[in-house]
């Protein structure tokens, strides 16, 4: 059996999604960062951006995160988010009219969310 | 139906009435409780995550920032107070409120300025009807408060604490709040929040768990930086979420109490009624014999 890491992904309210995974890419405020099993003790911070998360079945997870932190130990990681949806739970509709509105009122946080809930969705 | 009868009947009718409706709030309490309590449930993973990796960065380097370092000579505290929106909860604000009295007192006896923040229509009025001042307040979202709630509350109590004394800021902060122990149990206490203890955050974690050396991304102080606000936030965040869960769970023990009390006064007061009918029933008769007996008597005096 491949070397193979579990994966907590939490939000503030609820818990996400958790599972075993081959590799987690996510970005963190000095660039993207790709966490496989063995991967040495890390603590990071997160910019909000979509998060990958490669399941050891071969299947892959997108979640849009905004704001959090990334923790990797001992093969266990945990992505800590005050919001993060899983890419099919985003209503794109519904993302695409915030992206709109946020443009509209020139508010750049809402735009980014919006940018990020997209860019989420087109990966998947 | 006799005046007395009457004014029992009428009396048994509105407490029946009221019976009905502190039945139907139990039971919605009930179901809110259950519904808070989940709630709470589901903001453990995120608590527990955040705890420690907060233990992480504390243990694991040796720098200082704003909200783990404690002042000399602290001169200002602020006090965070959760009450709730809505009364009918036997004697839950009035606890909460209680425990912000004694330690307002006990801080203030060390000398310390203290900020009320307040959270609950109820803990505002009680302050505001004794011309108290009250730094910041916030009502509305007591009986199912979100994270967008709680970072709202979290972010002047943040900013308080990160100016100096001086310039209005403060050096302390405590939360008073109502623990949801059980059903049956709620107490409410107070704790200090900032300057964090780290020590007391260590001794949160499960014992003999040894935790590693981490690399920190972009670097510890930055990534304190970012966690210590988040900290702050989800320590507030629970704190509403079981002041909702205890708020419903006295609402459910003073509703049932109430429901209780109302069916013994409907008991009494049917005892009182039917005593009523019988005394009534009792003079008709006794009136009816008299007369009777006043009429044969003077029939008999007029045969004579």
């Amino acid at each position: 059996m491949a070397a193979e890491l579990h994966v907590e992904l939490v939000a503030a309210d609820r818990q996400v999604w958790s599972g075993e995974a081959t590799l987690v890419v996510a970005r963190t405020t000095s660039g993207d960062i790709g966490v496989m099993p063995g991967h040495q003790p890390l603590l990071g911070v997160l910019e909000s951006g979509p998060v990958t998360i490669r399941t050891s079945d071969g299947g892959t997870v997108v979640a849009a995160v905004h704001g959090g932190f990334i923790s990797f130990a001992d093969d266990k990681l945990s992505l800590l988010a005050e919001i993060a949806e899983l890419s099919d739970e985003i209503d794109v509709q519904r993302a695409e009219r915030a992206l709109e509105r946020a443009e509209a009122e020139a508010d750049a946080h809402a735009q980014r969310r919006a940018e990020v809930r997209l860019r989420a969705v087109s990966v998947r | 139906m006799g005046a007395q009868l009457r004014v029992y009947k009428r009396r048994i009718r509105s407490v029946s009435a009221t019976k009905k409706i502190t039945k139907a709030m139990e039971m919605i309490a009930a179901s809110r409780v259950v519904k808070a309590q989940r709630k709470v449930a589901a903001s453990t993973p995120y608590a527990t995550e955040l705890t420690r990796a907060v233990t992480a960065v504390g243990t694991g380097s040796n720098i200082k920032h704003p909200l783990t370092t404690e002042t000399e000579n602290p001169t200002r505290a602020a006090v965070l107070l959760l009450t709730s929106d809505r009364g009918l909860a036997g004697a839950f604000n009035s606890n909460s409120i209680k425990a912000a009295e004694q330690l307002t007192e006990r801080l203030e006896r060390e000398g310390k300025e203290v900020d009320m923040y307040i959270v609950g229509r109820r803990g505002v009025a009680h302050y505001n009807f004794r011309e108290r001042k009250i730094a910041e307040q916030w009502t509305g979202f007591t009986d199912e408060p979100t994270y967008a709630d709680a970072k709202q509350v979290a972010a002047p109590l943040i900013e308080a604490i990160e100016k100096d004394a001086a310039d209005g800021g403060v050096d302390e902060l405590h939360i008073v709040y109502t623990e949801f122990v059980s059903m049956m149990t709620q107490t409410a206490l107070d704790a200090r929040l900032l300057p964090l203890r780290l020590e007391e955050v260590a001794e949160e974690k499960p014992a003999g768990e040894i935790l590693p050396l981490y690399d920190f991304e972009p670097s510890a102080e930055d990534v304190l930086d970012a966690l210590l606000p988040r900290y702050v936030e989800s320590r507030v965040y629970n704190a509403l979420l079981q002041s909702a869960a205890s708020k419903h769970a006295a609402t459910r023990r003073a509703m049932k109490s109430a429901t209780d009390n109302a069916g013994e006064l409907i008991e009494s007061l049917s005892r009182l009624a039917n005593a009523a009918r019988q005394a009534e029933i009792t003079q008709e008769i006794s009136e009816i014999v008299g007369g009777a007996s006043a009429l044969a008597d003077a029939t008999a005096g007029s045969d004579r």
